[in-house]
């Protein structure tokens, strides 16, 4: 374990969890916690909430190009406190971590940032908004309207979205549940943008448009100590659009958790057991087994579609690594999504 | 049947045990040296690469400021325009190197040091930890910070957060440079534009450090090889003359029906065995060689190029086991030619002791071809040159045809000597000591290569020696030298000073590229003080005149021969073409230097003001200014340097690089003398014979004894005349054809008639000291064992 | 008196102690007398020589030399003694290797100062090795050899030539011849010549002979 492994570990409780260290179990230690009922404050609520150990500003994206051929997008900012408080310079108890990838048919690229908090390489501002790791930024005079931009070893893009809806709310208006035991977090969606921009990719610049979907969360333990991964999906399926998680438990039992977004992002929230998922197909992707074929299933609004990868070796090979990448669907909708997994390496 | 095929064979080492002696201790002696030398070289290097690794220093580009200090908001900005690169801060702190890192973006983390406590980690990131050696930390005197003892960080070197070191060195917001990681993204905005102040260097093959400290390394790999060459000399020897004393044994086994394939193979186990064990001795030995000499090598080097070596040495299994392949290969090596002779000899070749000490006329003639067609290579080769390898390769044809060519000259020189004698004494002396050479000479050329390695480093260093303190006088020219804070300090001071001295030299310089490589630009201010002591290797007619007058810039020879510049050739500073009109020696520079006037400087870089100054004035005044400087102006102690204390400084240095040249200088004067040592002892009792009828027909044996000093006297001076020419060509190859391809300057060549005659009389006496023993067994020899040569029963 | 040898005792270490070689040993040689020792292998014929020669010490009894006591000398003494009075003819490996038949034969006459060229010049024609001076040693037959220690032994002019089996290793025929040789040129020198041979043939040519038996003379 080196120290990115270890900035890793604080993003992803669970595994730290699952790796024995302690100081970062379960227990809060003067973090905030959410509580219910959720309330929010935007604009302020866009930006960082450093009294909270783990936030994220999380955008993807089906994308299609000029001759139809389809891409998918992702950027990701994720903010850990090692300790609730802001602090400035370089002891400031913040770290910072971005993920980027573009998705094509037959190729992955990925690239990762780190940074301190309290020296300006990355940070997170709600008015102005902008959220920001070294040159990667996604920023905008309000929340409707969005520059984002990204860049790797082997790629790049720069993309304007537009909110084409309103925000929506998961779980219990934004307090969503993680566990059977009620560990949670404050999570809310922006599903509705249309994003438009250049992708630029070994081959050239690919001119690009579709659909966005940004996810924001905080909590300070989002996950409980017998939780050995997720499967998280958000679809777009024409009659409206479906955020679903699988959380899986060490003895094989899982927890699930589904909001159902009408056009007009109206939302339903569904208990435990109502959204259903299993996979039917696994790939091997380097040297790992992960489902990248799923039956998902929503009976309450009819929904039991197959949810394929569009690139099933989409592997997010970063300091921790995950599983990535956008799907199609078919089924009793038509449709497309992303699809994100983590716990299979 | 192979067991009493052994146990035939063995008994040879039971009967002659000085010979397995000899056996072993000299490829113990080779292999010692050599795995000495490199375990030294090879502990210098992990020591390097582990301040490489932390510092990222060549491996990486860099980038870096004029003035050395890199706003932290440049570092920010650079980040933010897509620039994948990691913060560095350095400083000295209790004389202490403190360097702050960001484990983040640094390319490997915190190098070094292991950061697989995940709470450790939190403590570096959120608190501060210094990593050190024990020493390193308890010199540093700042409180509060929580402190880990690391073996694996440089010595004199302390690792931190680049945080932690903001607050010790009390450098809140300042960076000292930045480094570019190998992977950046498909885009980013340019340098110029984000930083123009900044200035890019590219990655340099090796490293500053480790470029300067390769010549260092490269004089200890050679010196290695060559007392592994004179050692293998020895082995030779020693198993020739046990091949041609064991035929008889090997004859007798043959002639009792013993395949000679098993035979073979049962004389290479052997060797394979004492070769091991030897090999064994040789790395132990070697250790103890490394240990005594790492504390002064690790000096030196620190000294003379900044480099911190751990002063304490690890036994490293790439080292063991490469002495112990090297002790092997050696005696395969040496062993071939006799191994083929044993498939080759017909079932009853009879021993011929005696004819292997003599040598037949048409293998002398076949080895003065050879020598000859090795010496006219290296001749080729120094006049092709190009190349280090083709430099190496001189080095070899020159030592190796040298080494063939001795005996030839030697027996030539001994038949003048015999010719011209006129007593009867003389003519035995003469006759009798040629009659040796056959035998003697393996040892003889032992001491050859040793003298002339002696001869050859010995010159180079003090060259460097000599060329170094001359450049110092150059460049120290100036009584004090004093140094500003900060601008406004500067102006101050040079206020201060103008009307209390001669004249005040401003120093200013900057970095930049000129020809594609990185380089620093000086503009000293026109004054006769750099007229006199700045000499020029190659200059344009009415060089400094037209430098003077901003028409022209000076460059260092590094910056020529890497640039392949030469004299007219235009070179670019700060958008302006100027030819070069000199070029200047600057020793030990790892990077180019251009040189222009101050008027020019001024123009080119207008925002740069000289913060350093060097003064002229009566050098009894110095002491009486600082104290003024320091007692009347504030200016700090350390911001004060004594041109004589500076100069003294330098030349300790070089006395700890004699220290290590000198000790080895002996090494391997000493396993030449051994060599010496063991031919004779080997020869003793061959000799009997040729000795008796001279004792029986009127001598003393105490005479006879004299007479053996004497001709080990005799053939060691003629040996180190010989060699004196050779170690000079070997010296010229190292500066003018291995430094010039290896480091880019050429070292002027100096001689030292002291030094060699030295060296002469250290050879003379390892001679001396070698043939004592057997002189004296011979002076003590019963007359009984002078008479059984006789007699019919020996 | 030429030589005078008195009551000589000699012993060398052996495995159960020392091992007596001379057990008392009285002889005495005039000028130009030649005397054969013989006697079996070990009954300390060569021995004798040696200590005759100034080669080796007795343990006890003494050896005179002219008068001279060569017990008495020290080892520059003896060497001095054997340079310049005595010549020695060994059985083998009498030549100095590195040096040619001409050096070999005048180098103990050189070496004390006593060379007469004419004579030197002329004993190599009679030993018939005119042809060979400018050879090496191992460039000669054995018979050769042996010859040029002869020649060289005489060029010496010594009071006393000691032969210990010099004609060992020849053939009778050359045996002969040499041995005439020799004590055609001793007589001229009128040295004394002691010879050491197993060879009754060879010992009835010389003027006296002493048997040696077990250490003593039967």
């Amino acid at each position: 374990m080196n120290v990115r492994g270890l900035a890793f570990l604080l993003f992803l409780p669970v595994a730290a969890v699952a790796q024995g260290f302690a100081g970062l179990g379960t227990e809060t230690e003067g973090f905030a916690v959410p509580q219910r009922p959720a309330f929010f404050d935007f604009p302020a609520d866009h930006g960082a909430h450093p009294g909270y150990r783990i936030e994220w500003w999380y955008v993807t994206a089906n994308l299609e190009g000029e001759y139809g051929t389809p891409y998918g997008l992702q950027w990701t900012l994720f903010r850990s406190a090692l300790a609730p408080e802001p602090g400035t310079g370089w002891s400031a108890p913040q770290l910072w971590m971005g993920h980027a990838a573009v998705t094509t048919p037959d190729a992955h690229h990925v690239a990762e940032r780190l940074a301190r908090g309290g020296i300006g390489q990355a940070g997170a501002t709600a008015a102005p908004f902008a959220a920001w790791i070294d040159d990667w930024q996604i920023a905008g005079p309000d929340f409707d309207t969005l520059t984002m931009t990204a860049s790797g070893p082997d790629f790049a893009f720069d993309t304007t979205l537009t909110a084409q809806g309103p925000i929506v709310f998961h779980g219990d208006s934004g307090y969503s549940v993680k566990s059977a035991q009620g560990q949670a977090s404050y999570y809310y969606s922006q599903p509705f943008y249309d994003i438009a921009g250049t992708l630029t990719l070994p081959e050239g610049e690919v001119a690009v448009t579709g659909e966005a979907w940004l996810d924001r969360e905080w909590s300070s333990q989002p996950l409980s100590e017998d939780q050995t991964g997720w499967d998280w999906f958000s679809l777009s399926l024409g009659t409206g659009k479906l955020m679903g998680f699988r959380l899986r438990q060490i003895d094989g039992s899982v927890y699930t958790s589904a909001t159902w977004i009408d056009p007009q992002g109206r939302t339903t929230a569904y208990p435990d057991g109502a959204f259903q998922a299993e996979p039917v197909m696994r790939t091997e992707v380097r040297g790992n087994t992960v489902p990248t074929g799923w039956r998902v299933q929503l009976a309450a609004k009819g929904v039991d579609v197959t949810v394929a990868a569009l690139n099933p070796q989409a592997w997010m090979d970063t300091t921790v690594a995950y599983w990535e990448g956008p799907v199609t669907v078919s089924g009793s909708h038509d449709g497309h999504g992303y699809l994100e997994m983590t716990g299979y390496d | 049947m192979t067991r009493a095929g052994l146990q035939a064979l063995l008994s040879h080492w039971r009967r002659n045990p000085l010979q397995l002696f000899t056996l072993v201790v000299g490829l113990s002696l080779a292999t010692a040296l050599w795995s000495g030398v490199q375990a030294v070289n090879a502990e210098a290097r992990a020591s390097y690469d582990a301040a490489a690794e932390t510092l990222g220093e060549g491996r990486y580009a860099q980038i870096t400021a004029p003035g050395g200090v890199i706003p932290q908001d440049r570092y920010i900005a650079l980040r933010r325009a897509g620039w994948r690169v990691s913060p560095v801060l350095e400083g000295r702190l209790d004389g202490v190197r403190v360097v702050g890192f960001d484990p983040l973006t640094a390319p490997n983390g915190f190098g070094p040091v292991d950061l697989s406590d995940n709470a450790l980690t939190l403590d570096v990131l959120l608190n501060g930890v210094l990593f050190g050696t024990a020493e390193a930390l308890n010199r540093l005197g700042a409180p509060d910070v929580a402190r880990v003892v690391s073996a694996q960080v440089a010595p004199s070197m302390v690792l931190t957060d680049v945080g932690t070191a903001q607050e010790l060195l009390q450098a809140d917001g300042q960076l000292s440079r930045l480094i570019v990681l190998p992977e950046q993204p498909i885009r980013q905005r340019a340098l110029a534009e984000v930083a123009p102040d900044l200035t890019l260097r590219a990655p340099q093959t090796g490293g500053d450090v480790a470029q300067l400290t390769d010549s260092f390394h490269l004089n200890l790999t050679a010196f290695g090889l060559l007392s592994f060459a004179v050692g293998i000399f020895i082995v030779h020897g020693a198993i020739g003359l046990a091949f041609e004393q064991r035929r008889p044994v090997i004859r007798t086994l043959r002639a009792l029906g013993f395949p000679l394939r098993r035979l073979i193979a049962l004389i290479a186990a052997e060797l394979l065995v004492i070769s091991l064990l030897a090999g064994t001795i040789g790395v132990g030995l070697g250790y103890v060689v490394a240990a005594a000499l790492l504390p002064d090598v690790a000096a030196t080097l620190d000294g003379l190029y900044g480099a911190s070596i751990s002063g304490t040495l690890q036994l490293r299994p790439d080292w063991w086991l490469s002495g112990l392949a090297i002790a092997v290969g050696g005696t395969a090596l040496a062993a071939t030619s006799s191994l083929w002779q044993l498939a080759q000899m017909p079932l009853l070749a009879s021993a011929r002791p005696r004819a292997w000490a003599m040598q037949s006329g048409a293998r002398r003639l076949w080895q003065a071809g050879a020598a000859a067609g090795l010496l006219g290579l290296a001749v080729a080769l120094s006049l092709v040159g190009g190349s280090l390898l083709l430099g190496f390769a001189m080095l070899a044809a020159l030592l190796i045809g040298a080494a063939l060519a001795l005996p030839v000259i030697l027996d030539r020189v001994l038949a003048f000597g015999a010719a011209r004698a006129r007593s009867v004494m003389a003519e035995w002396f003469w006759a009798d000591t040629r009659q040796q050479l056959p035998g003697l000479s393996l040892a003889l050329m032992a001491l050859l290569l040793a003298m002339a390695a002696n001869v050859g480093v010995s010159t180079m260093v003090s060259s460097f020696r000599l060329t170094f303190t001359g450049f110092l006088d150059q460049r120290l020219a100036s009584e004090l030298y004093v140094y500003a804070d900060d601008a406004e300090q500067a102006a101050a001071l040079a206020a201060y000073l103008a009307p209390r001295v001669d004249q005040v030299l401003p120093i200013q310089s900057v970095d930049q590229q000129v020809a594609g490589l990185p380089a620093e630009i000086h503009g000293p201010a026109a004054h006769e003080t750099y007229r006199a002591h700045w000499l020029f290797l190659q200059e344009a007619p009415d060089a400094w005149p037209r430098i003077e007058a901003g028409q022209g810039a000076a460059i260092n020879e590094q910056l020529a021969r890497r640039g392949g510049l030469s004299i007219g050739d235009e070179i670019t500073v700060a958008d302006r073409r100027l030819p070069v009109l000199g070029i200047y020696g600057d020793y030990g520079n790892p990077i180019g230097q251009v040189l222009v006037t101050a008027t020019l400087f001024a123009e080119l870089f207008p925002a740069v003001r000289a913060e350093r100054f060097g003064l002229r004035m009566e050098a009894g005044d110095v002491s009486a200014l600082a104290e003024d400087l320091r007692d009347d102006f504030g200016l700090a102690e350390d911001n004060m340097i004594d041109q004589a204390q500076l100069k003294a400084f330098s030349l300790e240095v070089f006395d700890r690089t004699f220290t290590v040249t000198a000790a080895l200088n002996v090494l391997t004067l000493a396993v030449a003398g051994f060599a010496i040592l063991m031919s004779l002892l080997t020869l003793a009792t061959m000799r009997l014979p040729q000795l008796a009828p001279v004792w029986a027909q009127g001598l003393t044996r105490a005479r006879l004894g004299r007479i053996e000093i004497l001709r080990a006297v005799l053939l060691a001076l003629l040996t180190a005349v010989l060699a004196l020419p050779l170690g000079l060509a070997l010296a010229w190859t190292l500066l003018a054809v291995v430094n010039v391809e290896a480091f880019g300057w050429r070292l002027p060549m100096f001689l030292f008639p002291l030094d060699y005659a030295r060296l002469t009389v250290f050879a003379v006496l390892a001679a001396v000291l070698a043939a004592l023993w057997p002189a004296r067994k011979l002076s003590r020899t019963r007359p009984s064992e002078l008479l059984k040569v006789f007699s019919n029963e020996r | 008196m030429l030589l005078r040898v008195t009551d000589l005792h000699k012993s060398f270490p052996g495995p159960d102690g020392p091992l007596p070689i001379l057990r008392g040993i009285d002889l005495e040689m005039r000028a130009g007398e030649t005397l054969a020792l013989t006697g079996e292998s070990g009954s300390g014929k060569s021995t004798l020589l040696h200590l005759v020669g100034g080669l080796d010490l007795p343990d006890s009894g003494t050896v005179a030399l002219d008068g001279t006591d060569i017990g008495a000398l020290d080892d520059a003494g003896r060497a001095r003694l054997r340079r310049d009075q005595v010549g020695v003819v060994f059985q083998q490996f009498n030549l100095i290797p590195s040096l040619t038949v001409a050096s070999n034969i005048s180098f103990q006459a050189r070496l004390g100062g006593t060379e007469d060229p004419v004579w030197t010049e002329a004993l190599a024609h009679r030993m018939g090795l005119a042809d060979q001076l400018a050879k090496y040693p191992e460039q000669l037959s054995g018979g050769q050899q042996q010859r040029v220690a002869i020649a060289r032994t005489l060029a010496a002019k010594p009071r006393l030539i000691l032969a210990d089996e010099p004609t060992g290793n020849l053939d009778e025929a050359t045996a002969d011849r040499v041995l005439a040789l020799m004590l055609e040129l001793a007589a001229e020198t009128d040295a004394g010549l002691l010879m050491v041979t197993h060879s009754q043939r060879l010992a009835a040519r010389m003027g006296r002979e002493l048997h040696l038996r077990a250490g003593r003379i039967a």
